[in-house]
């Protein structure tokens, strides 16, 4: 595998100069750009001032920001997060770093319990416009309790809003929006992708807005509807099914909820055919909602069943040989696509 | 598959002063060959060495009985190796064999083995907190008279679940002793950019009894975590163990330009001054319980053991890919 992978252009407002950016680096820029735009804008978590956090992806921001509003705080995840909930609520706008995606698990009654459904139960009076960054993703050799992708979890429950970006572009505008929006919005980043994914980002100010798929490749015969780091193994097996004479589309829906149906129910009635690929559990999961999806809206173009490929059914094994067979692949991808068009 | 080397026996006692020594230097070379490993490329994930800190893991083991319990963490290496897991298999987990402690499923930080009371390392801070508690309430029920003593680094203060658990503990006299390593550092934070009050005062507010000790003096460590030991057995409830201690290395093996959080010169006090295994060493001598040469036999007959662990773990096999759906369920 390269060291980079190069994304696609975005469709950019016309006229600009395109920069290339890392996923990690597009990441930092929205924050920057936030933080500078709005003084409500706080970014709280482990490691997150000096040591820019483990993955280094918001290194520089405490230079310019200061100490008040990009804040290192204990090895307290349910704590600051709560905290950040009530800050939310009386006039800050937080964002929360929540180093490994894993540690969802620490948080998930200050998410689910509280900061969902704060402004249902009040009758719309109470607000908490928040954002949690979690990782996500496996391969790195980290194991069981640093390696898993939970953004179904989050995803399940009503009143949150989910973020799933693949691309260095798609990763700022849709973080920026996020960091607008007036609800608590769970944003997962792919930790391979940091380094490893790079694109073309504009250098003026654009917003992504939370609900719009987007086609990453066009092709009749087959839809890969793929997400986050599952963007890349897609085109990756659309490049190889092109080889035999399948043209596959690639389907991003960049956020899990809202989901943006209509693209991708209308992408496989001209297509036909559907498989869904995401890192997450294959079971009880975003594939199965999405497959779903597709199935009752497309269910008169299709020719077959909506296929699905997520991450095996078990903790994420350390050992590298195991570890791989856990994560969808682009041979898994071909394979089967080929299977479903018979070829 | 490759045989397993004899674990060395030098003819030392548990709980002996010598016999604190090899343990300690047991696990020093077991670190510097992790750290090798991991810098050739030859280890996958993450490594966080226990080099600075091996007096508490010893210390505290060597008062334990092979039946007691204990739950790690992830720096977690010098905690297995203590309570008496053999480094073969060790070895052969942190590189993924299907020959080590869990099959090459768990790795570095989720080395467990019940054969030697080792509930688990764990990767999520605090994790362990609850388990060993509730080890120790099995214990109880079951009339077993086992102590847990729970691992963890004062980053885990910043937990609730420690909370919960010591106020259970107490709460229903559990044999529990909580060994807190203070070596500063959460991560790439001093501590006390991260910790409210005294540490000592969190034990205390639930009744606990708690000492703070040098963690760099296994004797030192080793009278403290007998008295907690010896009352919990008793029957007299949890403890808590503050051990003042230092990482001499990086948070984890590729944390190199540390100085932006941590000084140089500090580093170089504690390497020079404090060193556990080197105080040791002097303080055996000194009393004339060991000379310079026998020191040398013990180190040697250690590393030699050692080589042949990484060699076996090396030589060993993979997993077949197909057993990733083990173990599950039971
Ligand atoms: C719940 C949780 N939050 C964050 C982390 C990431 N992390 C791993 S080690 C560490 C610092 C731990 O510091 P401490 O407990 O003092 O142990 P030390 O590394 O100093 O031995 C952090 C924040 C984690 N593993 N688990």
């Amino acid at each position: 595998m390269p060291d980079t992978v190069a994304t696609g252009p975005g469709p950019a407002p016309s006229g600009t100069a395109l920069r290339e950016l890392t996923f990690g680096e597009a990441i930092r820029e929205a924050l920057a750009e936030e933080m500078r735009r709005d003084p409500r804008v706080v970014l709280l978590g482990e490691d997150v001032a000096e040591a820019g956090t483990p993955f280094k992806v918001v290194k520089g921001l405490v230079e310019e920001f200061g100490k008040d509003r990009v804040v290192d705080t204990p090895i307290s995840e349910a704590g600051f997060t709560g905290l950040a909930v009530g800050a939310a609520m009386t006039g800050l706008r937080p964002i929360v770093d929540i180093m490994f995606g894993d540690f969802l698990a620490l948080i998930m009654d200050q998410v689910v319990n509280q900061a969902a459904k704060i402004h249902y139960m009040s009758g719309g009076k109470w607000k908490v416009p928040m954002v949690i960054r979690a990782t996500m993703g496996a391969t790195r050799r980290s194991a069981a309790q640093h390696s898993q992708s939970l953004h179904a979890w989050p995803s399940h429950v009503p009143g949150l809003k989910v973020a799933i970006p693949s691309t260095p572009y798609d990763a700022k505008g849709l973080l920026k929006a996020a960091i607008r929006d007036d609800n608590p919005i769970v944003f997962f980043e792919d930790k391979i992708s940091y380094a490893k994914v790079k694109g073309p980002v504009p250098d003026e100010d654009y917003v992504i807005p939370l609900g719009v798929a987007d086609i990453k490749r066009e092709g009749r015969d087959i839809t890969l509807v793929a997400t986050s780091s599952m963007v890349q193994v897609a085109l990756g097996a659309a490049a190889m099914l092109e080889e035999i004479g399948i043209n596959a589309e690639v389907v991003d829906p960049r956020t899990t909820w809202p989901l943006d149906e209509k693209t991708l129910i209308e992408s496989v009635r001209k297509t036909s055919r559907c498989i869904v690929v995401d890192e997450g559990y294959y079971r009880y999961g975003i594939t199965g909602e999405i497959a779903s999806v597709i199935a009752e809206g497309a269910f008169y173009d299709l020719d077959g069943p909506v296929r699905r490929i997520g991450a095996r059914h078990v903790p994420v094994p350390f050992s590298p040989p195991l570890e791989d067979a856990t994560v969808p692949t682009e041979r898994d991808l071909f394979t089967m696509a080929r299977q479903m068009c018979n070829k | 598959m490759a045989t397993a080397p004899n674990p060395a026996t030098t003819g030392v006692e548990a709980g002996t002063p010598l016999r604190m020594y090899r343990q300690m230097i047991a696990i020093r070379l077991f670190e510097e060959r992790v750290n090798d490993l991991y810098t050739r490329a030859l280890m996958p994930g993450l490594a966080h060495l226990y080099i600075g800190e091996e007096a508490v893991a010893v210390g505290i083991c060597e008062a334990l009985r092979a039946d007691d319990y204990i739950t790690s963490t992830h720096r977690g290496h010098g905690h297995c190796l203590a309570k008496g897991a053999a480094p073969h298999l060790m070895f052969a987990e942190l590189l993924g064999k299907e020959a080590g402690y869990c099959k090459g499923k768990g790795g570095s930080m989720h080395i467990a083995d019940p054969a030697t009371g080792n509930l688990g390392a764990n990767a999520i801070v605090g994790g362990g907190a609850a388990l060993a508690t509730g080890a120790a309430y099995a214990s109880k029920v079951l009339g077993q008279g086992r102590v847990a003593v729970c691992f963890f680094g004062e980053g885990a203060l910043g937990q609730g679940v420690l909370y919960e658990s010591m106020n259970l503990a107490q709460l229903w006299k559990l044999p529990v002793i909580y060994a807190c390593e203070n070596n500063l550092y959460n991560e790439y934070t001093h501590y006390s950019e991260t910790t409210a009050g005294d540490p000592v005062a969190r034990p205390a507010a639930f009744g606990l009894p708690a000492e703070t000790v040098d963690g760099q003096d296994v004797r030192a460590v080793h009278a403290a975590a007998s008295r907690m030991v010896e009352r919990a057995r008793r029957g007299d409830g949890p403890g808590f163990l503050l051990l003042n201690t230092y990482r001499f290395r990086g948070h984890h093996v590729g944390d190199i330009a540390r100085e932006y959080y941590r000084p140089k010169h500090e580093e170089q006090h504690w390497m020079a001054e404090r060193d556990p295994v080197a105080l040791h060493a002097a303080w055996l001598v000194s009393e004339g319980l060991a000379d310079q040469a026998m020191l040398d036999r013990i180190e040697k007959e250690v590393a030699a053991e050692m080589d042949a662990a990484v060699e076996f773990a090396q030589n060993a096999p993979y997993p077949d890919p197909q057993r990733v759906d083990e173990d599950v369920y039971a």
